[in-house]
């Protein structure tokens, strides 16, 4: 499969549903923190007319538990395990990284620049690479999010700073009231939105850094079916990840693997990868016809 | 309407050395054979297709047409060849869910998680509201015990004819001032402050839980609950719980 479909963070766990995980190329776990984390409070989901919204806040066993009891169990899954690394500082990122540099287990770490549901680094995204990167030989892919107010040059740095790649995109905030009570459905109010309605967002964001850097991106945001795939793959991604629609169909990613061929095909490319980037329109075309 | 095999859109899934909260779940495109109407709830009746109905209290993922997330239903009758699910019409999901009519078809993952301990010497069931929903399969299952179900209002006791062998209350009248001193074996399902009264009565009851769930497979931790002091999914711990 020239084009591997993965998991977005979050979205699926491999030792409750192993065979899922199996369908994957590449297995992405919940984002691990420095330390033990029980999460938000509930309501942690609220469903929307074209999306969803989550706040979880990063639940999870913390760095210890994950490389002593969860790593080996993954590691039974035959895929290359991608780790997903959080926390609240550089330091806690870099450390992370630094115990996760020594496993064989783990094929690529994915810095979680871009979680909507809890407090922010101090750091720039940059700067958070950069002090993983002094720890680890392995390849860093940044997660970046969708609200920022110049992605390509927040790509530009943390590719500057080391990182191997970008994922693209995070969820983005958004907020739902109970039509009843006029009252936020989320404990915390604001959550990330997913679904459908983050596609042509997530095709924008790629579209844009696929021009601004020359490292691989894995695309994700909205998609439903091999068609929402292969624009990923037409605006520049070389993989696609699966989130929201994994929840409604756990046979998503073979079925979406094999819509995406079909799809491919379809328009005369002999692989899915074949139409990578072929709907890139330059930045000095999108100048010029904005000047029109 | 049931496709045969492992096909697009399909997953047949088979029971993994990991772990797997899909073990014996299937998702198909199922038809709907009828829509009844009980008191202010639907009865949906589909074709069962390859999908196995489950122990009482297990439940499964339903499609809600032109919603993005599915909806979390357990089983209520499993009359042969069919899947029945009581809904009560509350919000656009469950309210497109009750729109559907026959030879519609939607889509349907389960059954999952875990459901009722049938192994009980003497049991009551005890079911409020919409809660009853599980009762009438479960009451089946144990060869029509006793049972005891609250209503807000006469229309809602309607649903109560699903279950053989059961003693009605109304508002302001709750379940659990009729509970027995000595209730037996009590599998309850209703809202959640019927729940925590019985659980206080009887600690060693099993309880049917509810809460908003994405998944229902233990991918999304959005359907937690505190339990010992941790947030525990109840698509995989749950949605029976022992009260104690």
């Amino acid at each position: 499969m020239n084009v591997p479909i993965l998991n977005a963070s979050g979205c699926l766990d491999a030792l409750a549903a192993a065979d899922v995980a199996r369908a994957l190329d590449v297995f992405v776990t919940k984002t691990i923190t420095p330390l033990p984390r029980e999460g938000n409070p509930t309501p942690r989901i609220a469903e929307t007319d074209f999306g969803m919204l989550n706040s979880i806040g990063l639940q999870g066993p913390g760095v210890d538990a994950f490389v002593a009891d969860v790593l080996p169990a993954l590691a039974a899954l035959g895929r290359p395990i991608w780790v997903s690394v959080g926390g609240f500082s550089a330091d806690d990122y870099a450390g992370v990284c630094e115990r996760l540099d020594e496993h064989d287990d783990v094929a690529t770490i994915e810095l979680n620049l871009s979680c909507p549901n809890v407090e922010e680094a101090p750091e720039s995204s940059a700067q958070i690479v950069a002090a993983c990167r002094a720890t680890t030989a392995k390849p860093l892919y940044a997660k970046l999010s969708p609200a920022n107010s110049d992605l390509g040059e927040a790509a530009r740095a943390v590719v500057a700073s080391g990182a191997d790649g970008l994922s693209l995109v995070n969820t983005i905030r958004g907020l739902a009231l109970d039509a009843v009570t006029l009252q936020p459905k989320l404990a915390r109010a604001v959550g990330g939105y997913s679904g459908p309605a983050l596609k042509p967002i997530a095709l924008a964001c790629v579209h844009l850094c696929a021009q601004a850097v020359d490292v691989p991106i894995v695309g994700m945001g909205g998609v439903r079916a091999g068609l929402d795939a292969l624009e990923l793959v037409a605006v520049g991604a070389s993989a696609v990840a699966l989130g929201t629609v994994l929840f409604t169909d756990p046979g998503a990613p073979r079925r979406i693997r094999s819509e995406l061929e079909a799809e491919a095909t379809m328009r005369g490319f002999p692989q899915p990868g074949d139409a990578r980037g072929t709907a890139c329109v330059s930045e000095e075309k999108t100048v010029q016809l904005q000047g029109l | 309407m049931t496709e045969p095999g492992l096909t697009a859109g399909q997953a047949r899934l088979r029971p993994s050395t990991v772990g797997s909260t899909l073990e014996g779940a299937n998702r198909e495109l199922l038809e709907v054979t009828g829509v009844e109407q009980v008191g202010p709830y639907a009865l949906l009746r589909l074709e069962r297709g390859g999908v196995d109905p489950g122990r009482p209290g297990q439940f499964f993922m339903l499609e809600a047409p032109g919603r993005v997330l599915p909806r979390p239903m357990s089983l209520c009758l499993a009359p042969p060849g069919e899947l029945a699910f009581l809904i009560d019409p509350i919000g656009p999901g469950t309210k497109a869910l009750c729109a559907l009519s026959s030879g519609q078809a939607i889509h349907v993952l389960g059954p999952l998680g875990n459901g009722f301990d049938l192994a009980v010497d003497r049991p009551l069931l005890v079911g409020g509201g919409i809660g009853v929903a599980p009762l009438p399969y479960l009451s089946e299952a144990l060869g029509h015990p006793p049972a005891l179900l609250g209503f807000r209002t006469d229309r809602h006791a309607k649903a109560a004819r699903l279950v053989p062998n059961a003693e009605v209350v109304i508002e302001p009248t709750f379940v659990t001032e009729l509970l027995p001193l000595d209730p037996g074996d009590v599998l309850a399902c209703g809202p959640e402050p019927m729940l925590e009264a019985v659980a206080r009565l009887v600690p060693d009851a099993q309880l049917a839980w509810e809460a908003p769930m994405p998944c229902g497979y233990g991918a999304c931790f959005g359907c937690v609950v505190e339990r010992d002091g941790h947030m525990t999914r109840l698509c995989v711990e749950g949605p029976v719980l022992r009260a104690a």
